[in-house]
């Protein structure tokens, strides 16, 4: 794998291409191979966007272990929020790579995304959910993988979003 | 006569609540006028605004707030509204002012809500009193332990009396801070539930749907390294893996108060705190012992409490300390918000604790909260049926002498009751 300073805006958009058709399938164990063993996934709450989780009440705050177990929920017939599956479709644009750092564990690409998610649900309105992924992502021998994955709503508060049941 | 909403027989083991009261719209406006316009409501907590000038404006029951501090650092809440012609005189979330400004035609008030500046006043007849037109204040705001209440009602029973048995509740809280003061952190989750604001009443302090509607989490603390015995089979009809009694505390407020087998972060580590914290978390323990002493600190750090205080605000004092308000919007639609309290003194290492503790289970992205919203919109849409499926059952417990546990429905009678008797339904015993 090349370093992160030949990493192209492109093979970016591949990879996060890549990531939302996973997503948009359901196939998060697979999903989950496209993290790092130290990943973090968060969504700050709506008026607290630029807090860190240890000292503000975010919506999700996972590290890599309940990550896992997010996962593991998520196909559990009993998370019943997600059972049926919603149908979400992801859009995502306006990729910029924002800074390109050597971390101790990698060289690291911070980017930054617009997306739109949209959740159809039987019995349910469309719920969109529009904001911008500010992910790290880390060159491994075996391509990149997103070491911190964070989305961030662009909404004042998630309203008649409702929920963030699945990975958004 | 027999009453329209809520069955209440005794004698006979009956309890019955009519579904049209979940989804009429007709009930809806009731509700708003007979409950809401005369009950005390959850404004904010104190902690949220500091320094002369401080300000949140929050939505109560519909009216637009300004939650404050005035000039001399004083709790106020004023009408957030101007008194010329109605516009909205501030229009941000939160933020430090020197007073509030009416862009519309310049009318301006201090911070003390005093009408300061009017735009070419002189053209105002003699009569006009400028004193007299100050921003306006709800007929009554009082605290207890913090948390600021507002009453819509100038006759309103003192806030203390109004509180009643709830107030023991509030008294555990802030004795989990040495100095007794605790504080909403930053970050608030406000979220819309399609569901009758009556349904997320039921559903925050019911124990009774924890096995089923919340499996995964259940599945998820016990890979975690908790503790998850199997229901105490003396205990008639429990279901939950550890004991617990459901309680009512006079004017519709009530709770469940469970022994702690989840975790607390005041103070009782669980594994999925992590080894890092565990000396943080028992000095913590140790403190609040030496404080309390071993009865006291007993009830602090090993009970949690899902307290409602009639009709909207709910204290969820467990994984972490919750408060959840909700703003009955329309016969099926609530807006909730949810704050995270924790003592001020609190290291960054208990903060972490606590913060994450709170999602492992709430919130909108938590391993419980969704599918607690998942049960509320399917059962507004199963409630469609009202006409033709009438009642829904909470007589659990009912016939049990003595304790009341945490999966019965005493509790949640409790709440009905206090509903239908400030609704003029005919309730009381039917015989």
């Amino acid at each position: 794998m090349s370093s992160a300073a030949e990493i192209t805006r492109a093979q970016v958009e591949d990879f996060l291409f890549e990531e939302a058709a996973l997503l948009d399938a359901w196939r998060l164990d697979d999903w989950l191979l496209m993290l790092t063993a130290d990943a973090t996934y968060r969504v700050p709450s709506n008026d607290a966007p630029e807090s860190q989780p240890a000292d503000a009440l975010f919506m999700i705050a996972d590290d890599i272990r309940r990550i896992r177990e997010r996962v593991l929920r998520l196909k559990d017939r009993n998370a019943h929020a997600e059972f049926p599956h919603s149908r979400t479709r992801r859009l995502i644009s306006n990729v910029r790579i924002t800074a390109r750092d050597r971390g101790l564990m990698g060289d690291e690409l911070h980017i930054e995304a617009n997306f739109v998610v949209v959740r159809h649900r039987r019995n349910a309105d469309i719920r969109s959910f529009v904001g911008q992924y500010r992910h790290v992502l880390r060159v491994t021998p075996e391509g990149l993988r997103i070491a911190q994955r964070k989305a961030v709503l662009d909404a004042h508060e998630l309203g008649e979003m409702g929920l963030v049941s699945f990975i958004l | 006569m027999k009453p329209e909403f809520v069955i209440h027989d005794p004698a006979n083991h009956d309890f019955q609540v009519n579904r049209r009261a979940l989804v009429d719209p007709v009930v809806f406006e009731a509700e708003m006028r007979r409950i809401f316009d005369t009950c005390w409501l959850y404004v904010g907590h104190e902690s949220e605004v500091h320094e002369p000038g401080d300000f949140k404006t929050r939505d109560v029951c519909g009216r637009p707030i300004i939650f404050c501090r005035d000039s001399k650092g004083e709790i106020r809440t004023y009408l957030n509204v101007c008194r010329h012609r109605g516009a909205i005189v501030c229009r941000e979330p939160e933020g430090n002012a020197q007073g509030f400004f009416c862009f519309y035609h310049g009318w301006s008030y201090n911070r003390d809500g005093e009408l300061d500046g009017v735009p070419g006043a002189a053209s105002y007849p003699p009569s006009f009193d400028r004193c007299k037109l100050g921003l306006a204040e709800p007929p009554q705001v009082a605290s207890y332990q913090g948390f600021v209440f507002l009453s819509f009602n100038p006759d309103a029973q003192p806030l203390v009396d109004y509180l009643a048995g709830a107030k023991e509740y509030l008294d555990l809280i802030v004795d989990q801070s040495p100095t007794r003061r605790m504080e909403v952190i930053r970050g608030t989750q406000e979220y819309d539930m399609k569901a009758n604001w009556k349904l997320l009443v039921e559903n925050s302090f019911d124990d009774y749907h924890l096995m089923t509607t919340h499996s995964t989490w259940l599945n998820y603390m016990k890979r975690s390294g908790v503790e998850i015995k199997r229901p105490d089979k003396t205990q008639v009809g429990a279901t939950m893996p550890a004991h617990g009694i459901g309680k009512a505390l006079g004017n519709g407020h009530a709770v469940i108060d469970n022994i702690n087998f989840r975790g607390r972060p005041v103070a009782k580590w669980i594994p999925l705190y992590g080894e890092a914290a565990r000396p943080e978390i028992e000095r913590i323990r140790a403190e609040l012992f030496e404080r309390l002493g071993e009865a006291r600190a007993t009830r602090v750090a090993d009970t949690n409490r899902n307290l409602v205080i009639f009709p909207n605000l709910v204290i969820n004092d467990g994984s972490s300390v919750t408060i959840r308000s909700f703003q009955p919007r329309a016969a099926n639609l609530m807006q909730v918000r949810a704050w995270a309290l924790g003592p001020v003194e609190e290291t960054p290492v208990a903060r972490a604790v606590r913060l994450d503790s709170f999602l492992t289970f709430y919130g909108p992205g938590g391993f419980a909260t969704p599918d607690d919203v998942e049960a509320l919109e399917s059962v507004q849409q199963g409630l469609a049926s009202w006409r033709e499926v009438p009642w829904s059952v909470m007589s659990r417990g009912m016939a049990k002498e003595g304790e009341q546990l945490n999966t019965d429905e005493l509790h949640l009678r409790a709440f009905w009751l206090q509903w239908a008797e400030l609704m003029g339904d005919v309730a009381g015993d039917v015989a």
